[in-house]
């Protein structure tokens, strides 16, 4: 299979304010998010960064997207490295999060043509894709409310949308179904298989154990900016259910972390 | 109920007095700035109105009596005699033209102290006059002439009022029209344009980049293949575009209401201005803006959030104000070419220029151009900005 996002050996560290330090009780100027990270996602298939809050997983999405650089090591999308041809790399992948907002005073429609432009997706091909995804998520009768008019449900669904504007095979997804209501976040669950589907890689991070064994490929479990384990969801699975085998390895590793 | 309002209070307190930068800007900044921009106007005043130590006024005079030469002594008053006719007609032009070593023409009649104390009111003929000639519109004219009716009117007081300072109708201020209008709008536009131009950038510049990055959008933009210069530069264009506009707004407001708010005075006219100098205006206008919306942009790129970002921005608006109200001072006046390197100032030095109608092209010339490289190096500097993780994600 072909490798088209490829994690290797990257760290990051956080400079610690003294406020920081003082709050944390800690003497630390620096905090690891991720150290010596590696792994990969292959051509079409759905890879989840599973761990828990703080563990280092939306860093690891940013170096990916290249709006962060790592310390040390590189990722290589689809041969283009964050480090070397961070413009390349952003122009491969489509990256969602719940930090990234909308300018809430325009419209979809607007959004979507002005991102496509940034893209530099021509206006015949920005408007078929508008139509065919404006009408699989029904932001159509919505296309011409401004963003800030939209419930909260309909924004994501138009981030999402906006986020893929330009059709990229490498889609980059930081907890997709965060704070949706039970039925967008169905909605954004088929279509991330529909994706798939049409083979594109995608790689999740996420802490809902049910959203990996829906939607995942391969699973990284992530436990202080380090990979805890690495593999297919079968193989993870095969003597346990997800959640159990999970905090198995976070007893096991925060056991050794946490009594030091 | 009545603790409740005590946590409230203590609570607003915490907020306010534990965090740095608002105790900074809010508290500090405020006083500190004020006693600056008061001083600076003072001592600026000072030196305006008053007379420099060991400066003379000249004062060209004809048939100069020996009392007032007497009652002049120990003051910066300096006489040369004119013997009348087209002397004295030279003199006149000259000091209707500004030119320097005339700053007064007095014209006294012949025999005037024999023509003075020979004069009884109740004869009913004129008394003698003295004709005192100057130019209002500049600094040492008015104030020689304010130095001469002083010393005259101690002079008639002694005796008794036996003659005339300047009767009858005729026009003793030789300043033109044009001169008064060009004086009065140097005095008055350039701090005001200042103040518009900075307003302008103030209403849209912290909102468009603090504000962005506040609410998460900026993001949305830099995970796009969109270079950074690209981002930056659209953001300056297009906030200088409407900051002019802002302040062109301002500018006509000002100009059309200037007059009614002075009150009709008769002398303020904008036709005095030709297509060069609103050439020249439009020069320092639009590369002042492009300026003070790199140096906003470059703030509100550190500042986490628009309240950050305008405490900010505020010293360099009340420096910017200072600079304009220098414009209206002679002493803050340089002409040498270097000091138009100084951003900010030699913007407001040449719109005083440009409205006294008194303006080196070449000024101008520099001032455009060095404006326009400083805001490119900013530019460079806020691509930079664009890039850094540290700038843009802290929070």
């Amino acid at each position: 299979m072909r490798e088209l996002l490829k994690v290797q050996n990257v760290k990051k560290t956080f400079r610690v304010s003294a406020r920081q330090q003082k709050i944390q009780r800690t003497k630390e100027r620096t905090k690891v998010a991720v150290d010596r990270l590696s792994f990969t996602a292959y051509e079409g298939e759905v890879f989840g960064l599973l761990g828990p809050n703080g563990a280092g997983k939306t860093t690891t999405l940013r170096m990916m997207a290249a709006l962060i650089s790592p310390d040390e090591g590189d990722i290589l999308v689809d041969g283009s490295s964050v480090v070397k041809s961070p413009d390349e790399v952003r122009a491969k992948i489509g990256f969602l999060t719940s930090e990234l907002k909308l300018e809430e005073f325009f419209t979809p429609n607007y959004l979507f043509d002005f991102f496509s432009e940034l893209h530099g997706v021509d206006k015949a091909t920005a408007a078929r894709r508008k139509q065919e995804l404006f009408g699989k998520f029904n932001i159509s009768e919505y296309a011409e409310m401004k963003v800030a008019n939209l419930s909260t449900g309909m924004k994501q669904k138009v981030s999402l949308v906006i986020s893929i504007v330009h059709d990229p095979d490498i889609i980059i997804f930081d907890e997709p179904t965060n704070g949706l209501d039970v039925l967008t976040a169905k909605t954004v669950t088929d279509f991330l298989l529909d994706l798939r589907g049409r083979g594109k890689t995608i790689v999740v991070s996420t802490h809902i154990f049910s959203l990996v064994e829906k939607i995942c490929d391969r699973v990284g479990i992530i436990l202080d900016g380090r990979m805890a384990a690495c593999d297919t969801l079968e193989n993870i699975t095969a003597e346990k259910p997800l959640e159990e085998k999970f905090f198995d390895i976070f007893a096991e590793k925060a056991g050794g972390t946490y009594e030091k | 109920m009545k603790n409740n309002m005590v946590t409230v209070i203590k609570k607003e307190f915490r907020r306010f007095f534990t965090d740095r930068r608002m105790v900074l800007t809010t508290l500090v900044m405020p006083g500190l700035m004020i006693y600056i921009v008061y001083s600076v106007m003072g001592t600026g005043l000072a030196s305006q109105f008053g007379q420099e130590e060991g400066t003379a006024l000249q004062v060209s005079v004809e048939n100069l009596p020996q009392g007032i030469a007497a009652a002049s002594k120990g003051t910066p008053l300096e006489f040369t005699e004119l013997s009348g006719g087209q002397e004295t007609d030279g003199a006149l032009e000259g000091l209707r033209e500004g030119a320097e070593g005339c700053d007064l023409v007095a014209v006294f009649p012949k025999d005037f102290e024999k023509l003075a104390a020979a004069y009884d009111k109740a004869d009913g003929g004129d008394a003698p006059a003295v004709r005192l000639y100057y130019n209002s519109v500049q600094t040492d004219s008015s104030s020689a002439y304010d130095m001469m009716e002083e010393i005259l009117d101690a002079y008639e007081t002694s005796l008794a009022n036996k003659f005339d300072v300047n009767p009858g109708d005729e026009k003793y201020d030789l300043a033109t029209e044009e001169d008064m209008s060009a004086q009065f709008f140097s005095m008055m536009v350039p701090m005001l344009m200042m103040v518009f131009l900075f307003s302008g950038c103030m209403a849209v510049v912290p909102e468009s980049i603090a504000g962005e990055k506040e609410r998460g959008t900026i993001a949305t933009l830099l995970v796009t293949p969109m270079k950074r210069s690209h981002l930056a530069l659209g953001k300056i264009i297009s906030l200088s575009v409407i900051a002019v506009l802002s302040g062109l707004s301002s500018f006509l407001g000002t100009m059309l209401s200037l007059p009614k708010l002075m009150g009709g005075v008769q002398y303020m006219d904008a036709s005095v201005y030709g297509i060069q100098e609103y050439l020249l205006m439009l020069a320092v206008v639009i590369s002042t803006v492009l300026l003070i919306v790199t140096l906003v942009s470059i703030v509100s790129a550190f500042a986490k959030n628009v309240k950050e970002a305008t405490g900010w921005v505020t010293p360099i608006m009340i420096v910017s104000m200072l600079f304009g109200v220098m414009s209206m001072l002679d002493i803050a006046s340089q002409t040498g070419m270097a000091w138009f390197l100084i951003p900010l100032y030699n913007s407001a030095q040449c719109m005083g220029g440009i409205f006294s109608l008194d303006v080196d092209v070449w000024n101008v010339a520099v001032t455009a151009v060095s404006n326009i490289c400083y805001a490119g190096i900013g530019v460079f500097a806020l691509t930079k900005m664009f890039g850094s993780e540290k700038v843009m994600f802290s929070k």
